[in-house]
């Protein structure tokens, strides 16, 4: 170390920031700042597409939303014997919530524990494998899962359906039907869980991973088991990422059109019988199923049932954020 | 509730390298121990071998013997969680659990393997701990707050009355004041001069006056060069260690001249 004769505040001066008041603008020279245009830009045109799709939907659904009953009845392509709007959407959301969180139930528990047994307990090899493969499941297209759900599985798991139904069968006041072929909403569920099963197992995963190290060291140190390690530390560190991974999976199920249009046998009805058939039908199957066909008002009807998709859609995520930041104080983001 | 530990001719390897080799020391109960030396020199490996927590680590493990008043700890029925309900640990960077109040945080580890305790059961040993980790006046009026809210120095305290809320017969610290201002690890000085009046405590420091000023012994740890093992030099009561060591090299690393 070395020593100068002047104190070190000689020069007051020198260290002294300009006296003008800098701004942004002051320090970005060059390509610096072109990259901040360039992300604004980025960030803008997210902003424009999706107003540029709210602005589309709502255009071109209100024309649906202000036609009068007799309109509609005549031109606008609804099931015999409708005259309203809501007496189809209304249904048809019903089926859409209804399909898809029967299939995140199923999904969610099963990618939660692949993503366990991935990140915690798996030899390094085998989880490189195993992760591949669920990547893989997630390259299928959705038509080819339509074909194999309404192929292969919906006649294999209509049998488990029929024994499902006679185990519930002392339910009083309710009879379940089910139908032989399998083109049912359970079995329709089953097929958009397999689907949503990459992206839930894939984010999951991620979010274990991250634990802190420290954390997981912490309650194995106080004589936790593997489990109790994963209970103490590793859930409740990646509780609100495995809620976002849930409301992605969620997202694309509400949004899954060819495979519920390949499988299941649509009806327009407010119903649980989840096992029968032409019972329910989702939104996105409906639209699939009509658009081709449809002209004049009739467009506008589905256009307003694809608004009503997007505004659940939007609810959904919004709910999600709600959750995860519910208990931030407790997240160890402090 | 304090129990002598004897090591005999531990090496410790991560898969084919050998990271600490023969190892023979015996730790006293109700004493403080500190592990001194340079970065590398294999002292936190074997610390964490005390209490079978290297095993988190892929591919490490040890040959020789840890005997905890006289069982071995890596005897073929020797369960790991329960060694480590025996052997606690506390760690160089304060660790409490994010997602639980204090309360919780000290509870954690008794409400393991599901044991259940009474509500007043609970109270009772929260605030023992608590009050043996000389944090009791400073939180009892917020044990349902986060303790990622407490700094730095309570949060260390509050993990070490987590680790001696499970009544264990040995507290190993590795370097618990590494992350703390002067004030905190005076705190945690203290502390451990009050704990090991009932516990056999093991502390890993980088910090030389640390170890003068807690220690009943020293052992340095010293590392011929990159790629060798570490090894145990020297062993002594902290005092001699400090004053007249045995070998060259223990005497160099107290004296400043390296590491």
């Amino acid at each position: 170390m070395t020593t100068t004769d002047s104190p070190p505040d000689a020069q007051p001066g020198r260290l002294k920031p300009p006296a003008r008041r800098r701004n942004h603008g002051d320090t970005e020279r060059g390509f610096s700042r072109v990259f901040r245009w360039i992300t604004t830009g980025a960030g803008a045109f997210l902003l424009l597409v999706l107003a540029a799709v709210a602005v589309f939907l709502i255009a071109r659904g209100v024309p649906a939303l202000a036609a009068s009953p007799e309109e509609l009845s005549a031109k606008g392509g609804l099931p015999a014997g409708m005259d309203s709007l809501w007496d189809l959407v209304g249904p048809l959301v019903f089926g859409t919530l209804l399909a898809a969180a029967m299939a995140l139930l199923l999904a969610t528990p099963v990618a939660i524990g692949i993503a366990l047994f991935i990140s915690h307990y798996a030899p390094r090899r085998a989880a490189s494998v195993i992760g591949y493969v669920i990547d893989l499941l997630a390259a299928i297209p959705s038509v080819v899962f339509g074909l194999w759900g309404g192929r292969t599985l919906a006649p294999i798991i209509s049998d488990v359906w029929v024994w499902i139904a006679g185990v519930l069968d002392f339910l009083p006041f309710w009879t379940v039907n089910v139908t032989n072929t399998g083109r049912s909403l359970a079995t329709a569920s089953v097929v958009l869980a397999v689907m949503v099963l990459p992206i839930i197992t894939a984010v999951s995963r991620e979010v274990f991973l991250q634990t802190p190290t420290l954390h997981e060291e912490a309650a194995l140190a106080l004589g936790a088991t593997r489990w109790e390690m994963i209970r103490t530390a590793v859930l409740p560190f990646g509780r609100s990422g495995v809620i976002s991974a849930a409301m992605l999976g969620l997202g694309r199920a509400l949004g899954e059109t060819m495979a519920v249009l390949m499988i299941l046998s649509p009806g327009i009805l407010y119903s649980f019988q989840i096992f029968d058939s032409g019972q329910q039908q989702t939104i996105a199957a409906f639209i699939a199923s009509r658009f081709a066909e449809a002209s004049g008002l009739a467009v506008n009807v589905l256009i307003a049932t694809g608004l009503a998709l997007f505004v659940i859609t939007m609810v959904v995520n919004m709910g999600a954020r709600a959750i995860v930041a519910r208990r931030k104080e407790f997240s160890g983001a402090n | 509730m304090a129990q002598r530990i004897d090591v005999k001719d531990l090496n410790i390897y991560y898969g084919d390298f050998l990271a600490v080799e023969g190892v023979s020391m015996t730790i006293d109960p109700k004493s403080v121990t500190a592990f001194i030396g340079p970065s590398g020199c294999g002292k936190s490996t074997f610390l964490r071998t005390l209490n079978r927590m290297h095993e988190v680590i892929p591919g490490a493990r040890v040959d020789g013997s840890v005997e905890l008043e006289g069982v071995d700890l890596y005897g073929d029925d020797v369960d790991p969680v329960a060694v480590r309900r025996t052997v606690g640990m506390v760690f160089q960077r304060p660790n409490p659990f994010p997602t639980m109040s204090i309360r919780d945080n000290v509870l954690a580890g008794v409400k393991l393997n599901n044991k259940r305790i009474s509500k007043s059961d609970a109270d009772d040993l929260v605030e023992s701990s608590l009050r043996g980790a000389n944090l009791w006046n400073e939180v009892k009026d917020r044990l349902e707050k986060p303790g990622s809210g407490l700094s730095g120095g309570q949060q260390q305290r509050l993990c070490i009355a987590r680790a001696i809320a499970v009544k264990p017969q040995v507290v190993l610290m590795d370097e618990p004041c590494s992350a703390l201002d002067p004030i905190s690890t005076l705190a945690i000085e203290d502390l451990i001069q009050e704990l090991k009046k009932d516990y056999t405590i093991v502390i890993v420091t980088h910090n030389m006056q640390q170890a003068a000023r807690v220690s009943d012994r020293t052992a340095f740890f010293n590392i011929a060069g990159t790629g060798k093992p570490g090894k145990l030099i020297e062993m002594n009561d902290t005092a001699t260690i400090f004053s007249s060591p045995a070998e060259k090299a223990t005497e160099d690393y107290v004296s400043g001249r390296f590491g």
